[in-house]
């Protein structure tokens, strides 16, 4: 039921942990639905530096998570915002009809930190 | 690759004897068992006999016996069956909140169309209480099921004791006793029930066939028309080698259940075992020793998804199931779990292993040895786990 490319990315997943003191961190999903996936990142000139992953979840989530990493290192931080769940799924050769809500939520977690880690900027 | 198989609640293989006879009764008498000539007679004959060693294995007459298309259709004819014919006697149906959906699904349904609806909950092992039973009864009850063991955590019902009570108070007690059969004794006379459901391919015969016990001098309606096949209770030409299939299986598994239990219930044992000393923070789902079907293992193994459990143990070659919503196809864990009061997060972690006839000690080994690593690498990726470890330090 599952691509190659999301039973590799499943297997040896890219980008696996925590930064320690990210310039910004997203978290989506919860518990209740099976699926959480949280993003750290650091932006140096307005580009993603570094990005890492951690994600509680089925084949679909994990996949998502660790191939968004892959999409959107050293990208703008535009061009990672303009990036879309559905995007996230065609990278990955399409994902099942079942999977395409519940745990297609990998964009949306690195939206979250890019929009962290700008929230901090205003404040300082 | 080796392929290890640990989902025969799933389903079974069947066995190469109930095989090799269906394979007769598809070429060589293919016969309709209705008409009146040979070739329709050497079917019916042989159907009937199917008929007799099915009543047989269950303590049952053979005209007690209605073929079905299987387990769920089984369910539904007894279901929306006794409710029809009893509408007038009363509205109000008993269940619990463990049944299969087969059956709970059908109670939904007659809820939604004028009856009412009592769903009976489990205590932490998913078991149901007799007295709650007793008390949720009303002077308009017409139809109490209780499964005989859970599909899912293998948790077996105390189903004498209900029938005892359904029997003095004059309601019918219908029990699905899909998972019990084969592996535990299942005799109608001892469990006082008035309709009993049971299948044919969980028990190493072919799929899509099943059947229902209706007791002598139970009336319910039929849901199929348009023949009189099965006494006119099922119309429909009979899945005639289907049957004959299921009836051979019925025999071979009353001459080998009281071996293959025990061994069963050893290879149980140790995978519980191993899995509750070789992983932490691990919960068994389900009751331990004799309230436990032999050949389940139902366990959640927090911090990870039953998913991505599933997909790692399938790449090394071992089929198990779980109750993980990513698994059903709906966003909710499985509805049994949670009525035993697990949490959502600890309800998708679970992982099931349903033993059969071909496991053997090694089998279990590989399991043992595979799955603390996989449960690591999940471990490793998941910010639950992270979180958990902080706290606890």
């Amino acid at each position: 039921m599952y691509s190659e490319k999301v039973i590799d990315h499943f297997t040896n997943p890219r980008n696996v942990g925590e930064i320690e003191n990210p310039d910004g961190v997203g978290q989506v999903g919860n518990p209740k639905c099976g699926d959480i996936m949280r993003i750290t990142l650091n932006i140096e000139n307005n580009i993603i530096k570094d990005i890492k992953f951690k994600t509680f979840g089925c084949g679909a989530a994990v996949a998502t998570s660790s191939v968004v990493t892959e999409m959107v290192k050293g990208k703008t931080l535009e061009e990672a915002l303009a990036i879309t769940n559905a995007q996230v799924a065609e990278e990955l050769g399409g994902l099942p009809e079942t999977k395409m809500h519940c745990s297609n939520l990998a964009a949306d977690a690195v939206h979250a930190a890019i929009k962290d880690y700008l929230k901090k900027q205003t404040k300082v | 690759m080796k392929y290890i198989y640990l989902d025969h609640s799933a389903t079974t293989p069947v066995d190469p004897e109930v095989a090799e006879l269906m394979m007769k009764y598809y070429v060589e008498y293919y016969g309709n068992p209705s008409s009146v000539h040979y070739f329709g007679r050497q079917v019916k004959k042989a159907l009937e006999e199917a008929r007799s060693q099915v009543a047989d294995f269950i303590g049952a007459n053979v005209s007690e016996i209605t073929f079905t298309s299987g387990g769920t259709e089984a369910d539904n004819l007894a279901i929306q069956g006794a409710a029809r014919a009893q509408a007038k006697k009363g509205k109000h149906l008993i269940t619990t909140a463990i049944e299969h959906h087969a059956v709970l699904d059908t109670f939904k349904y007659l809820a939604k169309n004028g009856y009412e609806l009592t769903v009976l909950p489990v205590d932490e092992d998913g078991l149901v209480s007799v007295e709650d039973v007793a008390k949720a009864i009303r002077p308009d009850t017409i139809l109490i099921s209780v499964m005989h063991a859970n599909n899912e955590v293998g948790s077996i019902q105390p189903i004498a004791e209900i029938g005892k009570i359904t029997r003095e108070k004059g309601i019918l007690f219908h029990v699905d006793a899909v998972q019990s059969l084969g592996k535990i004794p299942v005799n109608v006379q001892d469990l006082n029930v008035d309709l009993l459901t049971i299948s044919s391919h969980k028990i190493y015969g072919p799929k899509g066939v099943g059947a229902l016990y209706i007791r002598k001098g139970v009336k319910i309606s039929p849901l199929v028309f348009g023949g009189s096949q099965e006494r006119k209770m099922r119309s429909g030409t009979e899945n005639a080698p289907g049957i004959i299939g299921f009836g051979k299986a019925c025999e071979l598994a009353s001459q080998r259940m009281a071996e293959e239990s025990k061994k069963l219930t050893k290879l149980r044992d140790m995978l519980i075992d191993g899995i509750l000393t070789k992983i932490e923070h691990v919960k068994l789902n389900g009751p331990r020793g004799d309230k436990r079907l032999p050949n389940n293992v139902n366990v959640s193994i927090k911090y990870v998804e039953g998913e991505s459990l599933l997909l790692s143990l399938d790449m090394l070659g071992i089929a198990a199931s779980s109750g993980s919503a990513c698994t059903s196809g709906s966003l909710d864990p499985s509805h049994v779990l949670l009525a035993m009061g697990l949490s959502h997060e600890v309800a998708h972690g679970s992982l099931r292993f349903s033993l059969g006839r071909q496991n053997t000690e090694e089998d279990i080994n590989y399991v043992l040895q595979e799955l603390p690593k996989i449960v690591d690498r999940l471990r490793a990726m998941s910010p639950l786990y992270a979180k958990a470890n902080c706290q606890n330090s």
